[in-house]
């Protein structure tokens, strides 16, 4: 943020009073420009020197709250210049048109499974009205998509019936996705600090305008659509949002967004995954598609956990005995770190192999196995201290433990750690396991 | 205060590297703006996809696949088939019976292989891309002859690695004239490093592409989209000569072999048909790809080419 500790010192009482519990008022405005304290914790900033400076040392882009969702929030446009805080969020999609709408609010339940530690599921589900249709039909679809349990997000620009649709969904979190260019005033009476305004227009300059105008009218609560004119309008719509309010600190824009590719490739599935796939990496907050499948989800929600992890912070996955290829108390061990990565490539090749595993996995804190083994996290004292402490010798039957090839100088050592055990020093490279472990398993 | 779209266009650009014959060859790289930012300014050479054909036939065990290549016997009537579907910009024939733990066939087949994959994809109008068997010493062998016996043909070969890159690009560049890609692991640094070793040995930039290596989506595929991110940025920004290659991504290999595209529907039913797994697992991998900066993408189903092929003339 461009505001400097010294512009701000400017406006600060300069008492030293120590009231906000710093040692001097230098000391705290500095504090304050690094964003590491809040400037009313000052008792006597003057209101118009607060007024003037929260503005200012404000976040780029606002967090938009959905429910227990949080949506926005970022500070950087690339996951290496620090980390993205909010991942994304995939929605599913249904209008009063649909002739199966029914059918598909009962399937947004269908995929939901954990991976790494993290539930994936459709978070929320997008009922849109056409303008065809009446709007009793629409208030129907509404009360059916509300029974889903999802937050919703109501598609709809006719402020009569998107305020019955509240009506009825009263208690869900909801975006109101419907304020434009020229009904943003009726749109805005209805919301209120439980429901996010989603806003739209013709043009990225209208959109624009409109946001202005809904700011001055107090709403602060808002998402953007990037519209469904064309793919090519929709991506270049989401970088200029994105990209005016993080890099060029323009706060009219710093919103998150959402993105229907349901409009933008009706029908298609593979193309709605492609863009998902698109909006997921380049700025997309919302993402909807017509339904989610396994098919889908599988190589989606994999991809968002991916690029939503703190660069700074490993992804572990939690130490424990999985038992791989239908593994039982009489399948030989194998151990590894709890690097996600290695966790994923060792156990993929183990699969791979046909051959039973029970895959041991301690805390080894994150680290690949040549980190972790220099950081002393990866040692036989640690290995021995898991088999102990998870009393791995009266669950499984084997006494032989396959140890990665990168730390084979541990297997005299855990021989005398671990009496009547029989190590073996498995190769230095995940795909070589595959032919390792079938002439090992004969 | 109207709205103001400040673009970002550099005075720098990503190289550009044509391979191919006369009347069929393809041009990656150009764009002087972020990967697929076409509103900031016009990119000349969108990204281009290659379809990976395998000299070990393609997958039976995939419907859609089989169906495809169906009545194509041999490797070089599979390769003509991959040169005709639709959205392909270019064959890469893979030589994965080289592989020494594998069927390990000899570098004269190989080398014979490649002779008549390459008159098909030729005669079919689309440039040819040679990937070899991941065993370093084999490979460059591979690569040594094929450069000789394809000379004229300007092939690009996939990849040199930096225990090989005197040897493959002296004997493909210098000697007989072929285009290469250099591989490293993820990691800008080893990019580089690689790159600035490849440029000592007096090859001209244009000669050479990137693998900044790859990962299927939820595989640690934040380590690849990160090291793209990266590159670009040092290239565009920064003028960066030894980073401005332009970036060719082998996806189709990682995405069919990860779990969610090799379980059967038996084991895991909920998930649902295999084929379909493979073919999204795909699609999604390639379009991050293409987000972070992939000048190609290397694919194996035709309806992941198709839609991916759509995808990128819809950006354009």
């Amino acid at each position: 943020m461009a505001l400097k500790g010294l512009d701000i010192f400017k406006l600060s009482p300069k008492t030293n009073c120590k009231d906000c519990g710093s040692p001097t008022c230098m000391a705290f405005c500095m504090k304050v420009a690094q964003g590491a304290i809040s400037i009313d914790k000052c008792p006597h900033m003057s209101p118009e020197a607060i007024a003037k400076l929260s503005e200012q040392t404000a976040p780029p882009m606002k967090t938009i709250k959905v429910g227990d969702f949080t949506l926005g929030g970022e500070t950087v446009l690339y996951r290496h210049e620090k980390t993205f805080v909010s991942r994304c969020l995939y929605s599913a999609y249904v209008c009063d048109g649909m002739s199966d709408a029914d059918a598909r609010i009962a399937r947004v339940g269908a995929v939901d499974y954990e991976r790494i530690g993290e539930r994936m599921y459709v978070e929320l589900l997008y009922v849109d009205h056409c303008a065809e249709q009446p709007g009793d039909k629409y208030l129907e679809l509404v009360g059916k998509a509300k029974a889903s349990g999802r937050a919703l997000i109501l598609g709809v620009k006719d402020a009569g019936l998107a305020a019955r649709a509240l009506e009825l969904v009263k208690g869900t979190p909801v975006i109101l996705n419907g304020a434009n260019e020229s009904n943003y005033e009726a749109m805005n009476r209805l919301a209120s600090e439980d429901i996010v305004l989603g806003v739209s227009a013709a043009s990225i300059e209208a959109l624009y305008e409109t946001v202005e105008k809904l700011e001055a009218l107090g709403n602060k609560n808002l998402i953007l659509d990037v519209g469904a004119a064309s793919i090519k309008d929709a991506f270049a719509n989401a970088v200029k949002i994105r990209r005016a309010a993080l890099k060029n600190e323009d706060r009219v824009f710093g919103y998150p967004s959402i993105v229907n590719t349901a409009a933008l490739a009706p029908g298609d599935s593979h193309m709605q995954a492609a863009l998902a796939s698109l909006f997921t990496a380049r700025y997309g907050s919302v993402i909807v598609m017509d339904e989610m499948d396994y098919a889908k989800a599988l190589p989606l929600y994999g991809l968002r956990q991916n690029l939503f992890t703190d660069p700074q912070k490993p992804m572990k996955v939690t130490p424990g005995v999985y038992p791989l290829n239908g593994a039982d108390e009489n399948a030989v061990c194998a151990t590894t770190v709890d690097f996600a990565l290695t966790y994923f490539v060792v156990s993929g090749e183990i699969e791979r192999s046909g051959v039973p595993v029970n895959l041991l996995i301690s805390d080894a804190g994150g680290y690949s196995v040549l980190t972790a083994w220099a950081a002393g996290k990866l040692s036989a004292s640690s290995i021995a201290k898991f088999i102990d402490e998870n009393a791995i010798e009266s669950k499984i039957k084997s006494r032989t433990l396959l140890i990665p090839g990168k730390v084979a100088v541990l297997k005299g050592e855990l021989e005398a750690k671990l009496p009547g055990w029989k190590i073996v020093v498995a190769p230095n490279e995940a795909v070589q396991l595959v032919r390792f472990l079938k002439e090992f398993a004969g | 205060m109207p709205f103001t779209n400040k673009p970002q266009v550099f005075n720098a650009s990503i190289n550009t590297v044509s391979f191919g014959g006369q009347g069929c060859s393809v041009t990656l790289g150009g764009a002087n703006v972020y990967p697929l930012y076409t509103f900031d300014a016009a990119i000349a050479n969108m990204p281009k996809i290659g379809v990976e054909v395998s000299d070990l036939g393609c997958d039976a065990s995939i419907p859609g696949l089989s169906e495809f290549y169906r009545g194509a016997a041999t490797v070089a009537e599979q390769a003509a088939r991959a040169a005709a579907m639709e959205g392909a910009d270019f064959v890469c024939l893979k030589l994965d019976s080289a592989d020494p733990n594998g069927k390990n066939s000899s570098v004269e087949d190989c080398v014979a292989t490649a002779k008549a994959v390459c008159d098909a994809v030729t005669g079919a109008g689309k440039p040819l891309a040679v990937m070899g068997c991941k065993n370093i010493e084999k490979d460059t062998e591979l690569f040594v002859k094929i450069s000789e016996a394809l000379q004229g043909k300007n092939v690009l070969l996939i990849s040199a690695r930096e225990e090989n890159y005197k040897t493959v690009g002296a004997s493909a560049i210098l000697a007989y004239g072929q285009k290469v890609s250099a591989e490293s692991s993820v990691d800008i640094n080893l990019a580089k490093q690689l790159n600035v070793l490849i440029s000592q040995l007096g090859i001209q930039a244009g000669n050479t592409v990137m693998n900044l290596g790859s990962a299927a989506a939820g595989y640690g595929f934040e380590y690849v989209a990160s090291t793209m991110d990266r590159v670009k940025s040092a290239a565009l920004t920064q003028n960066d000569a030894m980073l401005q290659m332009p970036v060719v991504t082998p996806v189709g290999s990682d995405a069919w072999s990860v779990k969610e595209a090799l379980l059967d529907e038996a084991d895991m039913p909920e998930w649902g048909s295999r084929e379909e797994r493979g073919i999204q697992m795909e699609i999604v991998t390639a379009a991050a790809c293409l987000a972070s900066g992939s000048d190609a993408v290397i694919l194996r189903h035709p309806e992941s080419v198709k839609t991916i092929s759509e995808l990128i003339s819809a950006l354009k």
